[in-house]
């Protein structure tokens, strides 16, 4: 190799030139995506918090009115509520399909007769719209002529008041989501399964350890990065549910259903309190976020290499 | 007998053959009407006409190309589904510049908010107007009720009542002649006729009505326009936790709990119809627009079996709640003229009386309720025809003619959704009364 001696100071020059220029020819390349991120996003969301420091009804007067909106938020007790309902609806719609797709991701990881078919069926629902799903799902739950009192009552059980009754209309709500997503849960589940190595199990097997042994020490602790991948998707969509809700009970019976999705929709168009429903918008916005980064952050904890 | 009628002279004679040679001509003219009156002075203009996807609305439809033909204006229409709708009025009217020049409004919600807004143009001066209004378009035609619900307060007439919906009762007339049990004449005899006629053990109920928040509301306004009053004074003053209202939440609550089928609380119409038709109520208390499927063989198994009752009398009043639509036609339009013309050909004797025989709702006007055409073929019988007769004239409205509505309707109907789970009538609705006073008044002032 032929060495081609240059002044240190002539070399470092043409190395450290381009570089310093670089970041400013980029500008203009990232000036599209700039703006479509500023009027995409940024915007929006500052609009919405100006719109949250007012007084806006459609068809009113606009005023400012500082952080009275939020003031009266935290006074609003139907808010409070919806808060803690948003809270208690989206721990079961994540845990229940996470524990339940996890079992069904080590069941149909395995090999068995039908598996493919099975599995097939098993992710269905999930290709449904939530429309049509909470449609149908309405049509079972009357309480009179629905399918699901019938196969009660043909079992010889009472029939049960499903989301006709304030009591039981969260967890039957929980219950068309666990229904509908469990699906997806497993598939993310799966996919990680596919991914593990082979050698601990075959470690495990010389040392005599059972099938719950092995799952609880060994897949258990590999596939919890994809668990929490789950969890993520999981917590968020069902924060934001609001379509099956709205179509099953519109947050009935009473305000025994009426999540925050729910409750601020009636705010923007249904009484078309823009600022307080943007006030709602903001606390919103802030709750997702810090839920999103907690997560984030025990996801990265289980990390393999973490 | 006159001395013309026993000897007609020559005079008399030629006079009764040339009037005899003319009749036919002038038969032809009053009969069409139209044919004096100049349709198509605004051919070649384009309406864009907003609706609510109803059945009502496909008739409308329907008779766009007659429209045309007519009178050589182009019709560009669409339906909305309700809610839908009912936002995007709001918004765009708000908004200054309307996409529409013909807008269709649930005058029960929108009416108070299209005044306030000065939403819709004022008709008075189109029907004063003999160049723009047909001589047989006869707005006197249009019931007093119906007219009354269209006019606001100041006057103004900025819709014609295209549609109007009253509260009745239907009842499953077997099953009241298999219990011997007559059709109530009272409020009070509703409830204990619902209670001989609950056989819950046979999966059947005395009675069914809607329990949902929100579509609630006119249940609990049918008991209270019994005691001759409505939720809101003419002079604004909630009228809602009165001993009157408070009664009629009573009503609504022993109605729903004791006599009603398991899961009230969640019905809205549909579920309350679904188990009507499907002969597990005796009772259904609701709009008679929603008849239709009732006689419909493929859908309900009590076909032919429908009673069609007037809402009985309460103790101070007897009323059905009126609820209706309106058309209207755009302040901000550049095509007013047009647009009423628009109006009135389908809102004229002949259409609305095509929706009184398709099923398709109760029209505004009186002639054709009247008219015996609208029953040959029916699939609805005479008491149906009756029942609407007979609501009409006690017609009052069913929900308060507020700005808020919405919120009224939200309210209230979480107050009285609670009191199906238990919780006490006066107190819910003092507590409702209490939260919807500064939105009420707050209203009114912006």
């Amino acid at each position: 190799m032929t060495a081609i001696d240059l002044p240190a100071s002539t070399a470092t020059a043409d190395v450290e030139k381009p570089q310093k220029l670089a970041p400013r020819r980029y500008y203009l390349f990232a000036l599209p995506a700039l703006v479509l991120i500023a009027g995409v996003i940024i915007f929006p969301w500052v609009f919405t918090l100006v719109m949250s420091l007012m007084e806006f009804k459609v068809g009113g007067s606009v005023e400012f009115v500082g952080s009275a909106n939020f003031a009266k938020l935290f006074a609003d007790a139907r808010f409070g509520e919806s808060v803690l309902r948003t809270f208690w609806f989206t721990i079961l719609a994540v845990v229940l399909p996470i524990v339940i797709g996890t079992w069904a991701a080590v069941v149909f990881h395995r090999e068995f007769p039908w598996r493919g078919v099975l599995r097939t069926v098993f992710i269905m629902p999930m290709m449904a719209t939530p429309v049509a799903v909470a449609l149908v799902w309405t049509m079972m739950f009357h309480p009179q002529l629905g399918v699901l009192n019938y196969l009660l009552s043909v079992i010889g059980l009472p029939p049960f008041a499903w989301v006709y009754d304030p009591s039981t209309v969260i967890i039957t709500l929980v219950l068309v989501e666990v229904w509908h997503w469990t699906p997806l849960v497993m598939l993310i589940v799966l996919g990680g399964m596919a991914a593990l190595p082979s050698d601990p199990y075959d470690s495990a097997t010389i040392d005599g350890a059972t099938d719950w042994q092995m799952f609880r020490f060994i897949t258990l602790p590999l596939i919890l990065p994809y668990i929490m991948v789950a969890v993520v998707i999981r917590t968020i969509d069902a924060l934001k549910v609001f379509d099956t809700i709205f179509v099953i009970t519109q947050g009935g019976p009473g305000t025994a259903s009426e999540t925050l999705n729910i409750f601020l929709y009636l705010q923007a168009f249904q009484f078309y309190n823009l600022g307080y429903a943007s006030a709602v918008v903001v606390v919103f916005f802030v709750i997702i976020i810090a839920l999103s980064l907690l997560l984030l952050y025990v996801r990265q904890k289980l990390k393999w290499n973490a | 007998m006159s001395d013309f009628a026993v000897r007609p002279s020559r005079r008399h004679v030629l006079g009764g053959a040339a009037a005899g040679l003319a009749a036919p001509f002038i038969l032809r003219s009053e009969v069409l009407g139209q044919s004096t009156f100049d349709w198509k002075r605004f051919s070649g203009a384009k309406l864009d006409v907003m609706l609510v996807k109803n059945p009502r609305s496909d008739l409308l439809q329907a008779h766009e190309k007659e429209f045309t033909a007519l009178t050589g204006i182009q019709v560009s229409s669409e339906q909305i589904p309700e809610q839908q709708q009912r936002q995007k009025a709001m918004i765009e009217f708000t908004s200054g510049r309307p996409t529409f020049d013909v807008c269709m409004l649930a005058l029960h919600v929108q009416k108070r908010l299209a005044a306030k807004g000065r939403w819709l143009e004022d008709l008075r001066p189109f029907l004063a107007d003999a160049s723009l209004t047909s001589p047989d378009f006869d707005y006197a035609d249009f019931a007093e009720g119906a007219v009354g619900f269209g006019r606001q307060a100041d006057g103004s007439i900025d819709t014609l009542p295209h549609f109007i919906d009253f509260w009745m009762v239907y009842y499953n007339k077997e099953m009241f002649e298999q219990k011997g049990v007559a059709y109530p004449k009272s409020m009070d005899e509703m409830f204990v006729a619902a209670q001989k006629l609950n056989d819950p053990a046979k999966g059947v109920a005395g009675f069914v009505s809607r329990g949902l928040k929100n579509a609630n509301i006119p249940v609990w306004t049918s008991w209270l326009l019994g005691q001759g009053m409505e939720t809101v004074s003419p002079t604004g003053q909630l009228l809602t936790d009165t001993p009157e209202a408070i009664w009629a939440g009573e009503m609504y609550k022993r109605m729903n709990r004791e006599v009603a089928p398991p899961g009230t609380v969640g019905f809205n119409w549909n579920e309350c119809q679904t188990t009507f038709m499907q002969g597990r109520a005796a009772m259904w208390l609701d709009g008679i627009g929603f008849a239709t499927p009732l006689e419909d063989p493929t859908k309900s198994r009590i076909v032919g079996k429908v009673g069609y009752g007037v809402t009985p009398p309460g103790p101070k009043g007897h009323h059905s709640a009126l609820f209706g639509d309106g058309l209207g036609i755009s302040r901000t339009s550049a095509k007013k003229q047009a647009s009423w013309l628009y109006l009135q050909y389908m809102c004229n004797k002949g259409n609305q009386l095509a929706m009184l025989k398709a099923g398709a709702g109760s029209p505004g006007r009186s002639s054709a309720l009247a008219n015996p055409a609208a029953r040959e073929g029916s699939r609805f019988p005479k008491e149906y025809f009756e029942c609407l007769a007979a609501s009409g004239k006690i017609a009052r409205a069913g929900l308060p003619q507020i700005i808020p509505v919405t919120e009224f309707r939200d309210v209230f109907g979480v107050g009285l959704t609670n009191t199906l789970s238990g919780a006490d009538v006066a107190t819910e609705l003092k507590k409702a009364t209490e939260a919807f006073k500064p939105v009420l008044e707050k209203s009114e002032q912006g």
